[in-house]
This record gives C-alpha cells, sequence and structure tokens, in this order.
C-alpha cells in the first residue's frame, strides 16, 4: 500500500490561507476519475474562518489521512462531504456531484462512543440500520434484511456476538460493528472520525485492516481523521494536514519532515522517527480529547 | 361487588385502559432510549396548566390538556438544539407551567376536584366519548410511530450516524415530541399527571431488562403497561381504593420483577 499512484504523487500541494486565493477554478476542471474534488474551498461556521481556499482532488481508491490540531476542521471536511455543511466559497464534488444529505456511497465510521449497557438493542439491529434505517416505516422483507446483515457480519467477523445486547460488548466489538454498519450500504467512499479513539492497540489494529480491506479490494475511497498517525502510516497515500491558517498534502514520506510541518504549522516543530513510528514533537497534532503532545511518540 | 362489571363505566375505563396502555408502552420505548424522561413531566405538568387554564375559560379540560402537551412539545422541539440545552429548555417551560397551574388552582379552588383528578387520574370516569377519542388518538400516534420507525429509530440511537446517512434528526426530534405529547395526554387519563412515570417510562425500563431484541422490547413494553393497568383498573373496581395507587404499585412490581429477573444473557 506504500506505493502511492502517479496522479496522487505529482498532486503535492501547499497551501497558505489567503495567500492561496490566487487559484482559478478553471484550473481544475472536474477530474472524471476523481472520488472527492475541493476547488478553493472556504469554510467558516458561525463567522468562525475554519479553513480557506482547500484545494485537494482524492482519487478512487486513495487512503487520505487528515491530521491537525483540535478546530483545524477534519471533522467539518467530512460533514461538508456528507452535505451537513455549505461551503461558504469554492466547490466541493463528490463522485462529480455537489454533496448531498444521504450519498448513498458514502460510508461513515464515527468514533467510538460506549452505548448505555442496558440500551434495548444488538448489534445486528445496529448494522441493520446502516441498510434501512433512513427508511419510513418498518421493515417489510426481513428475512432478506437479515441475510445481508449476516454476511457483512461475517465479513467483519463479528457474528459470533451480534445477537447480544450492544451495550454488553467491549470498545472494540462495537467499533467492529460500526464498520459492518458503515459497510453494508457497499460504499465507495469511506468517511472515518477517529474511529480509533479510545480502543486498545490490538483492536485499533483490526479496525484499520478492515477499513484497508474494503478499501483494497472494493477500490473504495478512505478519508481518515485521526490524531495519531502511526496505526494508519503505511497505509496512508497521502496526509492532509490542516492547521487554521494553512494546509499542505503530500506523501508521508514528505509530509512528516521536520522543515515541512513547521512550515504548515508555523511553529518549530520536531519530527522523529523511530523504526516504524512517527512523533510529531512540540504541537498538537489533532484529537478531539485533549491530546498529550509526546503520545505520538509513545 | 362483582356486579360491578356490568356498570358501562367499567367497560369505558377498560377500554381506554387498554388503548393507553399500548400507547404508553410503545412511546415509553423510544422515550427511554431517547432519555427523555424529564420531557415527560414537563409535558405532563405543562398539560395540567392547559387543563386548569381550560375549566377557568369554561372549556373542557381534555382539551386544555391536549392542546398544551402539544403547544409545550412543540416549544421544546424548537428551542432544544443541544441535549444540554434542551434541558434547561424544558425546565425553564415546566416551571413557568407549573406556576401558572398554581395560580389557577389557588385563584379558583371550586375546581378542586377537576384538578384532582387530572393530577392523579380519574380513568373510572370516562365515558362514551373519552373512548371515542381516546382510539382516535391512540390511532394516531401509532400510525405516526409505525410511518417514523427506522428513522426515529436510528436518531434516538445513534445521531451521529443517522444524520450522516441523510436523516433529519430534528425534525425526528419534534415529530416525536408531538407523539410524545398525545401519548401524554393519553395517560393523564389513567394515572394523572404526577403518575405519568408509571406508564410512560416503568414499562418499558421493565421491558429493557428483558430483551435486548428492540421489537420484543416494545411488544413488552405494552403488555406490561396494559397489565398494570387493567390490574390497577380491577383492583380500584373491588377495594374503592385509587386506580393511579394500584397502577403505580403494580407497575414498580413489574420494574422489580425484570430487575430481578433474567438479564440479557451475552451470545
Amino acid at each position: 500500500m506504500n506505493q502511492t499512484p502517479d496522479s496522487i504523487a505529482a498532486d503535492r500541494q501547499i497551501g497558505a490561507g489567503a495567500l492561496h486565493a490566487a487559484r482559478d477554478a478553471a484550473t481544475h476542471p472536474h477530474q472524471p476519475g476523481a472520488a472527492v474534488q475541493l476547488e478553493d474551498a472556504s469554510l467558516a461556521i458561525a463567522g468562525r474562518r475554519i479553513w480557506t481556499d482547500l484545494s485537494l482532488t482524492i482519487a478512487r481508491g486513495e487512503f487520505l489521512v487528515v491530521i491537525g490540531p483540535n478546530g483545524a476542521g477534519k471533522t467539518s471536511l467530512l460533514r461538508v462531504l456528507l452535505g451537513l455543511v455549505p461551503l461558504v466559497r469554492g466547490r466541493a464534488l463528490v463522485h462529480g456531484e455537489v454533496p448531498r444529505r444521504g450519498h448513498p456511497a458514502i460510508g461513515y465510521i464515527p468514533q467510538q462512543r460506549a452505548f448505555d449497557p442496558e440500551i434495548p438493542l444488538r448489534g445486528r439491529d445496529l448494522v441493520g440500520m446502516g441498510l434501512d434505517g433512513h427508511r419510513w416505516g418498518i421493515s417489510v422483507r426481513p428475512a432478506a434484511h437479515r441475510a445481508r446483515v449476516d454476511r457483512i457480519l461475517d465479513l467483519v467477523g463479528a457474528r459470533g456476538y451480534a445477537d447480544a445486547p450492544i451495550g454488553r460488548l467491549s470498545g472494540g466489538e462495537q467499533q467492529r460493528l460500526r464498520i459492518a454498519q458503515a459497510l453494508i450500504g457497499d460504499p465507495s467512499l469511506l468517511l472515518c472520525d477517529e474511529p480509533l479513539l479510545s480502543l486498545d492497540l490490538h483492536s485499533q489494529a483490526v479496525v484499520v485492516e478492515l477499513i484497508a480491506r474494503w478499501s483494497r479490494e472494493r477500490d473504495a475511497t478512505v478519508i481518515f481523521v485521526t490524531h495519531d498517525i502511526n496505526p494508519v502510516l503505511r497505509l496512508a497515500h497521502r496526509i492532509l494536514l490542516l492547521t487554521g491558517a494553512r494546509w499542505g498534502v503530500d506523501t508521508p514520506d514528505r509530509m512528516l519532515t521536520t522543515e515541512t510541518l513547521s512550515s504548515l504549522y508555523g511553529v518549530p516543530v520536531d519530527v522523529v522517527r523511530h523504526r516504524d513510528r512517527v512523533a510529531v514533537l512540540g504541537v498538537d497534532v489533532g484529537g478531539h480529547d485533549p491530546v498529550p503532545h509526546a503520545e505520538h511518540g509513545s | 361487588m362483582t356486579s360491578l362489571w356490568g356498570y358501562a363505566f367499567v367497560h369505558h375505563a377498560i377500554m381506554v385502559g387498554m388503548i393507553t396502555a399500548v400507547v404508553a408502552g410503545a412511546v415509553g420505548y423510544f422515550v427511554t432510549a431517547r432519555n427523555m424522561g424529564f420531557a415527560v413531566h414537563g409535558l405532563a405538568e405543562m398539560g395540567f396548566t392547559g387543563a386548569a387554564g381550560a375549566v377557568l375559560a369554561g372549556v373542557a379540560p381534555e382539551v386544555g390538556l391536549l392542546s398544551a402537551c402539544l403547544l409545550a412539545a412543540l416549544a421544546i422541539g424548537l428551542l432544544g438544539v443541544r441535549l444540554r440545552e434542551r434541558d434547561v429548555a424544558i425546565g425553564t417551560v415546566l416551571a413557568f407551567g407549573l406556576g401558572l397551574g398554581v395560580l389557577f388552582l389557588v385563584l379558583y379552588t371550586r375546581y378542586a376536584t377537576e384538578a384532582f383528578s387530572i393530577l392523579f387520574g380519574a380513568i373510572l370516569a370516562v365515558d362514551a366519548q373519552d373512548v371515542v377519542r381516546s382510539a382516535v388518538i391512540g390511532a394516531l400516534v401509532l400510525a405516526a410511530l409505525l410511518l417514523v420507525y427506522r428513522p426515529l429509530q436510528f436518531a434516538s440511537i445513534d445521531p451521529a450516524v443517522a444524520e450522516a446517512r441523510g436523516i433529519p434528526v430534528r425534525l425526528m426530534s419534534v415529530v416525536f415530541l408531538l407523539v410524545l405529547a398525545l401519548a401524554v395526554a393519553e395517560a393523564v387519563q389513567v394515572v394523572g399527571v404526577l403518575l405519568i412515570v408509571t406508564l410512560l417510562i416503568t414499562p418499558a425500563g421493565a421491558a429493557r431488562r428483558l430483551t435486548a431484541q428492540p421489537g420484543l422490547a416494545i411488544l413488552y413494553s405494552t403488555l406490561i403497561a396494559a397489565g398494570v393497568t387493567v390490574g390497577g383498573i380491577v383492583g380500584a373496581v373491588y377495594t374503592s381504593w385509587p386506580v393511579s395507587f394500584f397502577v403505580s404499585t403494580l407497575s414498580l412490581l413489574a420494574y422489580l420483577a425484570a430487575r430481578l429477573g433474567a438479564r440479557p444473557a451475552r451470545a
């Protein structure tokens, strides 16, 4: 997975907020093979600028990792692609279309949040919601529904606990079910918002492998928001760093250097490589919860 | 005593009680799934204000109860954006409503009997017209729940993913509050404003102890609600103690039994 498609490798871009505004939309025609395109896209929420003039083409099958400090708009980027938040300027395209709510080709994997232990819900019910939870009424074809749920449960290896109350499962088991819930709609674009948060290392590896396998076998595009880059480092074709004022996107080798990160963050940053792991010292790389700076090296 | 069963009011009570139990049991499932116990209380107490105000204005208390519940539901739904904000919004609406209710009570003490039946229920006083109204409202609630069952379930249990899948989560919230308002107005007839929890939360709370399967949980919840309601009416008919006392006692017993009974095991 470390091999990077040529079209991606050539697409090195560093943006610097308003300084970058000279880009002409005409230089970014819609690319037929692109999964996602952002053209001079700017986002503001409640009047606060989140990111500005973000231009990025994500190829079909690409694994894009998104990092950046809290509040830099990583989750908001996913919400734009889900059609939940409008851009203030520029254009976003998902499979060549303006983002719309409930796009069937998109699978969404949230961060693990514990369910109420008493919630009357089984794993298979959660997964089933991913299939037809958005439809009106009650299910009219329970047998076909069940068969499809079973297939996807087998795929993620969650069949064994699919009938147990979901609130009594471990975080790792719940997150496997979340992945089944996202995959059951047969998505070609997976939006993952910190899916590894609060999981142990083994569960992190399982979750990453399930997502990677789907991407590989279905040529599905993955946008993976994370605060810890290490679990997905070997899968990432490119890394998008959002820092608020600036953004940059490049291959992991070129992005994760002291020079590149220091210039994007605007403060001195040290990138330390130790075997297969990378530690970014000196800044908050991101995450929804407060992340100790040293965590990325641990 | 047995001859009491020949009276129409007992039949009416049983019919209204059964309709109410089915409605309360089904709606209660979503109340517990959405953690909306506070909203149940708030709506019921606003209903009390509406009923008291209606009596004051010379209108049937049922009309005041229903309109106040629906108005409060709309207000809560439109004001409440996030859960924490919603709690503040409900609390504010609730306190205002109770304050008005107290004022009406003090100003018009001759309506004390009516106030008592709104606060504690008066199922043995329902007439044929009440049966028809309950059936219509009950059918409306169940039809609405059937129509929005899947998206409401999704939005209640898993709001983040539901939103990502394009479900109008805010709209679901308002729709459910309106459904809840109707259910509250139904249940007030049986157990009154102050004991509303005993029909709208306890049976669902007991049911979720018995199964993790949503459809079964709704079924158990309605069966428990029906059991305690009919049991309460029977108890009251034989002893002339209040229905609400029996319903709340049976409800508590059902809950305790479910807690002590089999928990859903890990497969």
